[in-house]
């Protein structure tokens, strides 16, 4: 049992670092996650991870494959990406998804490009696809200052940010800063965003926070419950994921997520608020 | 409310209208006033004054730019000319309740928490809810008949009493003056009767409330002020004066003209 469960990350140190990012990044990306899909933004963080690569791969040009270089380049041009498609979607008669989805194909487009031709085809498969097993101290400090950022914040403004997931118009209209608080959550999921980065690539940075966040909507219905079962479905993906990978040999990243993946089917169908319970009429 | 790209960039450019305010008994009054979408204009050359304690409803055809009207007057749509004037209070004073479907009714919130929000202007981020500040929700949960709710999911409710939730937060927003966009659009007639009740209770209090309603029979039955509004016709005045024949077929004429125009079927 302890062979199985417990030796490999004693014995192996990049196992080790690895549980402890998947650890610090379910912690921040549950709290986001739900407020992400609360405040039906799904789309808009799709588009955010995509956006993340070229402005990665730009970092990827200077510093090579580090996660500091990498992010910061990440961060920014994503920001730039999201603002961009907002005023395209503005300017032109193009509908919103459209502009976006047109976005996130060049973004991803040019990732791969700057990427494939400045370094090799394993580099572009670590940028897509995310190396957990490889994450260094400093990208473990990095993590860890996200998660710690991202939690401190989110306990800083708690109130503000669920009224303005609630009702977007209402902190406007009484002049209470409703712009700052979302810019300032737009902010923390770009960040987690970043810090998803490393572990899971471009294509599956999102998924460390939608699908623990859609899995806990199915069995609580209060914010802060959301946030801790959010936060512990992804701790389990990312320490029976990492498990899995270790065993059956497996790539880190899709083990993680296709466990939060499970973890989502089995919600769907058992939890209070999933498909077995609704049709008995149980609300 | 879907959240888009668009919403986005709006939050980040958004400015705020330039809505004089001053002092003076609390009313508030328009000149001239435009609002145009690009290539569309809503509403044209509307002048007239509301003045509180009074309870206002708006009608007029679908698409004459009643709603329109209400957000401007929030700040939120840009007038094209025109001035807005706000006597007596800012524009931050004003309580306003949107159209229910923009809200998501299953939002995992309790009625409890809900209703708070009503006092963000009091507590602000970080304050603690006093004593005080609970029985008044106490207070206001009973003024709109549910007076058990505190702890209830929202998800739980039904429309009529998801309404009288949002009512209950305006109750504790204490506001001098009251938007209402469509209030009672998909609400049973007796939750229709409570919260008109309460209506009448805010202008005895002295409130300017607005609402717009597209139900004609019930501005007839309890609006005793009326602002009959189609793009660029308008009446206002006193409900019988408003709603009589001719000015009801003028409206419509205006505003079917507007859509033969704008190519709209």
């Amino acid at each position: 049992m302890i062979d199985f469960f417990i030796t490999p990350f004693t014995d192996y140190v990049f196992l080790r670092r690895a549980l402890v990012a998947c650890m610090a990044l379910a912690l921040g990306c549950g709290p986001v996650g739900v407020l992400l899909v609360l405040r039906r933004m799904s789309l808009m963080g799709d588009a955010l991870a995509h956006a993340i690569l070229p402005g990665a791969a730009l970092g990827f040009l200077f510093g090579g494959l580090s996660l500091p270089a990498m992010g910061l380049g990440g961060f920014l041009v994503g920001f730039l990406v999201a603002i961009l498609a907002g005023a395209i979607s503005r300017f032109t008669i193009l509908n919103e998804d459209a502009s976006f989805a047109g976005f996130y194909l060049i973004s991803l487009a040019l990732g791969v490009l700057i990427v494939s031709t400045h370094g090799t085809q394993i580099d572009l498969m670590h940028v897509l696809f995310g190396t957990v097993l490889a994450v260094d101290r400093t990208s473990l400090i990095m993590v860890g200052g996200i998660t710690s950022f991202t939690l401190l914040m989110v306990a800083i403004i708690y109130r503000p940010l669920v009224i303005e997931c609630f009702d977007p118009g209402f902190l406007r209209v009484i002049g209470g800063w409703g712009s700052l608080y979302h810019f300032l959550f737009l902010v923390l999921v770009a960040l987690n965003l970043v810090a998803a980065f490393q572990a899971l690539g471009t294509l599956m940075a999102l998924g460390m926070m939608m699908l623990p966040a859609v899995s806990s909507r199915l069995w609580a219905h209060h914010v802060w419950s959301l946030f801790l079962l959010s936060s512990l479905f992804a701790v389990i993906s990312g320490y029976v994921g990492l498990l899995l990978s270790y065993h059956l040999e497996w790539p880190s990243g899709p083990s993680i997520i296709l466990v939060a993946g499970l973890i989502y089917g089995i919600s769907l169908v058992f939890a209070p608020f999933g498909a077995l319970k609704q049709q008995q009429g149980m609300v | 409310m879907k959240y888009s790209p668009r919403t986005f960039w709006n939050h980040l450019t958004q400015s705020h209208t330039p809505i004089h305010c001053q002092p003076g008994p609390i009313s508030i009054h328009l000149e001239k006033l435009s609002v145009s979408y690009p290539k569309n204009p809503i509403i044209s050359g509307l002048s007239c004054h509301f003045a509180a304690p009074a309870l206002w409803g708006i009608a007029g055809p679908n698409g004459a730019g009643k709603s329109t009207l209400l957000k401007t007057l929030l700040g939120i749509q840009q007038p094209k000319e025109g001035d807005i004037t706000f006597h007596g209070f800012c524009p931050c004073d004003v309580a306003y309740l949107a159209q229910q479907n923009q809200l998501d009714r299953r939002f995992p919130l309790t009625v409890g928490d809900t209703i708070a929000m009503g006092l963000f202007r009091e507590v602000g981020v970080f304050q603690k809810y006093t004593d005080i500040q609970r029985k008044k929700m106490q207070i206001a949960l009973e003024q709109v008949g549910l007076p058990s709710f505190s702890k209830t999911p929202l998800q739980a409710l039904s429309g009529g009493q998801f309404q009288r939730v949002l009512f209950a937060r305006l109750i504790l927003q204490d506001a001098p003056v009251i938007f209402l966009d469509e209030p009672f659009t998909g609400v049973d007639t007796q939750t229709i009767n409570d919260l008109m009740g309460l209506l009448q209770l805010w202008v005895k209090e002295g409130r300017l409330v607005i609402a717009v309603l597209h139900d004609l029979d019930l501005v007839q039955d309890y609006f005793p002020q009326t602002l009959l509004l189609a793009r660029h016709f308008f009446k206002w005045g006193p409900t019988a004066g408003v709603l009589t024949k001719e000015n009801m077929r003028a409206a419509l004429t205006a505003s079917r003209s507007w859509e033969s125009m704008a190519g709209v079927s």
